[in-house]
């Protein structure tokens, strides 16, 4: 299963995009309260438990991105991340849920353009990709020429995946000429590197925003929308995801392509990942729940995981101290 | 272990069983059978009956409760009754007291009470325990407060008695608390009689009032057939029925309770409306039709199961809905992660594959979901008919099961021409992102809820309840109390049920000659003055038995040309209050003007002293003046139901008004039933007083000369309880007043069955019309007008 996953990580078709259409925004009708319900009353019409909750909780490990984006980041704290990458989950816990065989790891190690190089050596061999967010993050407020320039030095360094951020200023002057004409350049610039289109849905505010937005980063060729950087006010909600997996849908009836989602931000509990998952799986399907088609932008999640699975095995409620530090 | 490799590979969400271990327990405790619920304990059944309850999920036997027939019903009604005085009597805020803890004993009990919901019903554990149950609780603590605030906010208005209760089994304890809390903050109380299907939570309630140390007597349930129902509805002890139910049952109802004095709601059946206009958010209205017809499998009285889209997006719209239908999971109630649970019973089930069997043979396309259901149980899977005509069978009956249907509209107009083609009208849902189309529709649309980008949102602070056939009457927030009170004066002495004799024979005793000109009373129909349809004119006579002149013998084709016109004259319902209020102020000013006439023609058709007469055409004059002052006055309310929600709600006129006048106070009391109707924007067809009605008709003069549009007041002269019964019969007309004879009473609400309009008769007792508070007053105007609960949440 397990090399299966891999052999189809960043394996799928890319999006090319398709140019701006903006009539395919006019009709941008987006009714919050109605998407409050919706999610509001998902976690109570979906749940999972024991063996499938184990099952569902590994399945989130898989997607993680597993980021470190901080000033202090240092080769050594890479590192020390991509060997949690590795090997995520205890040997007596592989053992215990039946993975030995095919320990399953992390989809990404998410870092800054300058511990692109560090990561790359530590996950050789892997199979794991490198993303590096790119393009004036997090606010996007440089100018394009270095952005773009950014991007080409992460792709350059040995990133797989760019987790670009778009200009905010474009949506809120619903400018989708510029926004649709910096995506795109920005996809040329990552070449054979999946782009990753953040959105930073906290700077967007309205729903309807963050519909459009994501339609234009889809047809400027996004292979993934996202919805965060994670510095912003607001990050990843439940909202902004199922407005966001609502234009992939209509995305893929329009022109085939399936488009990945990656919330990021505010994802620390297994409750939370259980929940996106649910969203995900209601909203899109079964084939998004791989990790060519969905990520989980996260820091402290994957400890929450460990500590889940550990008391589905033992029955015992688990201490952070018995597993290892990312 | 190799299961989590499995599962990772499929993905699927496994089983997620909620436990009925406690349940099941009780119902073990109970295994000898349960017995009605009287005078605060358990007792058996006076003839030892007893009747199944099953689990429609398994098919499984659940418990035995009682079955109950007229001697359980004496005995029920016998503790109410014997409970009431002291119950009534005490201060509201004791009985909050106890309404705040039945709330909170509910709410300890939450979980045993949802899944007892869910396995006497089918209904999924996460409706059951995410919707029913926490809205049974915030019923008791919304109702805790009224009782709290009944002195004050319902001064003038006391409780009406002992309260029967009917309620059926889609919505077992929500029904139940529907009913009961109110009928108990207005220090009502009751007999309650849950559906047969569905009897254990009301049982599970009877402990919890017990537990709660509710008074003896307050709270009584009793179990059995439909028929026990009928009983409570024929007892002379009961005072007030509230049912909720079908149409078909509640139609008849209204029969056996018709002449009986009793107050009546009804809340029935529907085939409400969900409006899909083009700019709408196509993705939450896809979720709108889930939580409308696919909830609590589609048997909901307001579901919205007549899904109405602009042509443009009906493909796409139709798409969604496929796709999102494929998600839906069918299956076991008990899981947490289903979404459609079982039908209620093998019966309903039936009744469900017959509508769709129809609708397959209507040539409407049917769709469903792909996939399993269980074996045993009673299930159905969702179902979706697309090219469905408004003639179509499915399009018509209420299913009441997971079945949409869905036809296509082209503009805003045909949407509203096509949702209210209708016989019923309890509830419609408006999807679209444009607000002044969403108002617009809500206006125009003949549904006592609206539901804008929502549907089948429900609050103890809102009204519930239906337009038309849908029923009468409102549960929730203050219009639900309203229809436990009745004003503090009521009742007073019976009239006689003579009346007098109309003969068309020219009159033995001539008229006084005083050299007049003769003068011809007409019926008034759509402003103009006509002739009677009959040819017939009867004499009108003084006390001593002279002839003081003739008024047309009204028949029934009168009375359709009047309610014709009266149609016609739509737009006073439209106008402005403002506008209504200024047409007002000017009869006032025209009576005003003529009084002196008006005078004199009372004193020598009634004999009354001039004095009194005097004092009838003065009080009727400020009776004008005070309802054209209501006019632009008797505003609506914002609720408080959720954060983030507007929910409005507005009186609305009825539409066309049948009134049929008094005797006494010719004048007066012709006036203070007609101006109340008009000042809300009702056009009405009365009839004046038979034998005294040449005040009425002198009054269509004033009518003439004061602006008031053609067809707003109709006026048809004639017997009273002949043209009574030709209006209460009229399908066309929403609602009728009648002040006459108890026999006449009992005829009108008889009658009224037909389209099951709202009437309010006086039983025969008389109305002292110079009394403040009586002859005119707040109650008249709730009387003209039926609330619309307008839900619009908003947020960008």
């Amino acid at each position: 299963m397990d090399t299966l996953v891999q052999g189809r990580q960043n394996a799928r078709p890319r999006n090319d995009g398709i140019p701006l259409a903006l009539d395919l925004l006019r009709g941008a009708a987006v009714n919050l309260s109605a998407v409050e319900r919706r999610v509001a009353s998902l976690p109570g019409r979906r749940t999972v438990k024991k063996e499938w909750q184990a099952a569902w909780l590994v399945k989130a490990l898989q997607l993680i991105d597993l980021t470190t984006l901080a000033g202090d980041d240092t080769p050594g704290r890479v590192h020390r991340l991509c060997a949690k990458a590795r090997r995520p989950l205890r040997a007596d816990l592989l053992d215990a849920l039946g993975l030995a065989a095919a320990p399953p790891h992390v989809a990404a190690v998410c870092v800054y353009p300058a511990m692109v190089t560090p990561a790359v050596h530590a996950l050789a061999g892997s199979g794991i990709p490198v993303a590096s967010v790119a393009a004036g993050f997090p606010a996007g407020q440089t100018k394009l020429a270095p952005r773009l320039e950014e991007i080409r030095l992460a792709v350059a360094d040995g990133a797989a995946e760019i987790d670009i951020v778009i200009s905010r200023t474009h949506v809120l002057t619903q400018d989708w000429r510029a926004l649709h004409d910096e995506v795109r350049a920005m996809r040329a610039a990552c070449g054979e590197a999946h782009l990753k289109a953040i959105l930073a849905t906290g700077d967007l505010r309205t729903l309807r925003n963050v519909h459009m937005a994501s339609m234009v980063a889809m047809m400027a060729g996004a292979d993934f929308i996202k919805t965060s950087t994670g510095k912003e006010d607001v990050n990843a909600t439940l909202p902004v995801s199922l407005v966001m997996l609502r234009a992939i849908r209509d995305y893929a009836a329009l022109t085939g392509i399936k488009v990945g989602f990656k919330p990021a931000g505010g994802l620390r509990t297994t409750k939370d990942a259980l929940n996106w998952l649910i969203l995900v799986k209601e909203e899109l399907g079964r084939d998004w729940l791989e990790p060519d088609l969905l990520r989980l932008g996260a820091s402290g999640l994957l400890g929450d995981i460990e500590r889940q699975l550990e008391h589905f095995v033992t029955g015992r409620y688990a201490a952070a101290s018995h597993h290892a530090l990312a | 272990m190799n299961q989590i490799a499995d599962i990772l590979a499929t993905m699927e969400y496994g089983p997620a069983p909620e436990s009925s271990e406690h349940v099941r327990a009780w119902l073990t405790r109970h295994a000898d059978g349960f017995g009605h619920f009287i005078g605060g304990a358990f007792v058996a059944p006076q003839d030892g009956g007893q009747f199944d309850v099953f689990n429609p999920a398994d098919g499984s036997l659940l418990g035995r409760v009682a079955l109950g027939g007229a001697a359980d019903a004496d005995a029920a009604v016998a503790a109410a009754r014997a409970a009431f005085p002291a119950w009534s009597a005490l201060p509201g805020e004791v009985r909050a007291r106890h309404l705040y803890a039945l709330a909170r004993h509910v709410q300890k009990r939450e979980r045993f009470l949802a899944v007892l919901e869910t396995m006497n019903n089918g209904k999924p554990i996460r409706e059951s325990r995410d919707i029913d149950i926490p809205l049974v609780a915030r019923h008791f603590y919304h109702h805790a407060g009224w009782a709290a605030l009944a002195a004050t906010e319902f001064a003038g208005w006391r409780a009406i008695g002992v309260c029967g209760q009917i309620i059926p089994w889609n919505f077992p304890l929500m029904m139940l608390a529907w009913k009961i809390a109110p009928a108990l903050a207005a220090g009502n109380t009751v007999v309650l009689k849950p559906a047969s299907l569905t009897p254990l939570s009301a049982l599970a309630f009877a402990e919890i009032c017990a537990e709660a140390g509710l008074p003896p007597g307050v709270v009584n349930i009793v179990t059995g057939p439909g028929a026990l129902g009928s009983t409570l509805c024929r007892h002379p002890g009961i005072d007030k029925i509230a049912f909720t139910g079908s149409t078909a049952v509640g139609r008849e109802l209204r029969r056996i309770t018709a002449g009986s004095g009793k107050k009546l709601s009804l809340e029935l059946g529907g085939k409400s409306p969900f409006i899909v206009f083009e700019d709408a958010d196509l993705d939450s209205a896809v979720e709108g039709v889930v939580d409308a017809i696919w909830f609590n499998q589609g048997q909901v009285c307001c579901a919205g199961s007549r899904l109405l889209v602009q042509e443009g997006v009906a493909p796409a719209l139709y798409d969604k809905l496929r796709a999102r239908m494929a998600t839906l999971r069918v299956g076991d109630p008990l899981d947490k992660a289903i979404d459609i649970g079982a039908i209620a019973s093998p019966g309903q089930l039936d009744t469900i594959h017959r509508y769709v069997e129809i609708g397959r043979r209507e040539s409407a396309q049917c769709w469903q979901a792909p996939g399993t259901l269980p074996n045993t149980g009673s299930y159905f899977p969702p179902t979706l008919f697309t090219d469905v005509e408004p003639a179509s069978t499915i399009a018509q009956e209420e299913i009441f099961g997971p079945v949409l249907a869905a036809m296509t509209f082209r503009t805003p107009d045909e949407a509203v021409a096509l949702a209210n083609n209708t016989r019923y009208g309890l509830a419609a849902s408006v999807w679209s992102e444009n607000i002044n189309l969403c108002l617009e529709a809500a206006a125009r649309l003949k549904a006592g809820v609206v539901w804008v980008n929502c549907t089948n949102m429900f609050d103890a602070a809102s009204g519930f309840g239906g337009y038309r056939e849908s029923g009468f009457g409102r549960e929730g927030g203050r219009e639900g109390m309203l229809e436990y009170l009745t004003p503090a004066w009521t009742p007073r002495a019976k009239l006689s049920d003579q009346h007098a004799t109309i003969n068309a024979a020219p009159a033995r005793h001539p008229a006084r000659s005083d050299a007049t000109l003769d003068r011809t009373a007409k019926q008034f129909i759509g402003g103009k003055q006509v002739r009677p349809d009959s040819g017939y004119s009867y004499s009108v006579l003084d006390v001593d038995g002279n002839s003081v002149g003739q008024a047309g013998l009204g028949n029934r084709k009168d009375i359709r040309n009047a309610v014709e016109a009266a149609h016609k004259a739509q737009g006073w319902s439209s106008m402005s209050g403002h506008a209504r209020a200024q047409v007002l102020y000017f009869v006032a000013e025209n009576l005003g003007a003529r009084s002196a006439d008006f005078v004199g023609r009372l004193c020598r058709m009634t004999g009354a002293p001039a004095e009194a007469a005097e004092a009838e055409v003065a009080a009727a004059l400020s009776r004008i003046i005070h309802y054209a002052a209501v006019a632009d006055k008797f505003d609506g309310r914002v609720h408080h139901t959720k954060a983030r929600h507007v929910t409005l709600a507005m009186p609305e006129p009825w539409g066309v008004m049948g009134i049929s006048c008094p005797d006494d106070a010719p004048l007066l009391g012709f006036v203070s039933l007609v101006l109340p109707a008009i000042a809300l924007g009702n056009r009405v067809v009365a009839t004046p007083s038979p034998a005294h009605p040449l005040a009425a008709t002198d009054f269509y003069q004033v009518l003439e000369t004061s602006d008031v549009p053609a067809g707003v007041v109709n006026i048809v002269t004639g017997e009273r309880d002949a043209l009574a019964k030709v209006l209460a019969e009229h399908d066309d007309v929403a609602a009728h007043w009648y002040v006459g004879s108890a026999s006449g009473s009992a005829a009108v609400e008889l009658a009224s069955a037909g389209n099951l309009k709202a009437t309010w008769v006086n039983n025969g007792r008389a109305i002292d019309w110079f009394a403040p508070g009586e002859g005119q007053g707040e109650v008249y105007l709730h009387r003209a007008t039926q609330i619309k609960n307008i839900w619009i949440p908003y947020g960008e």
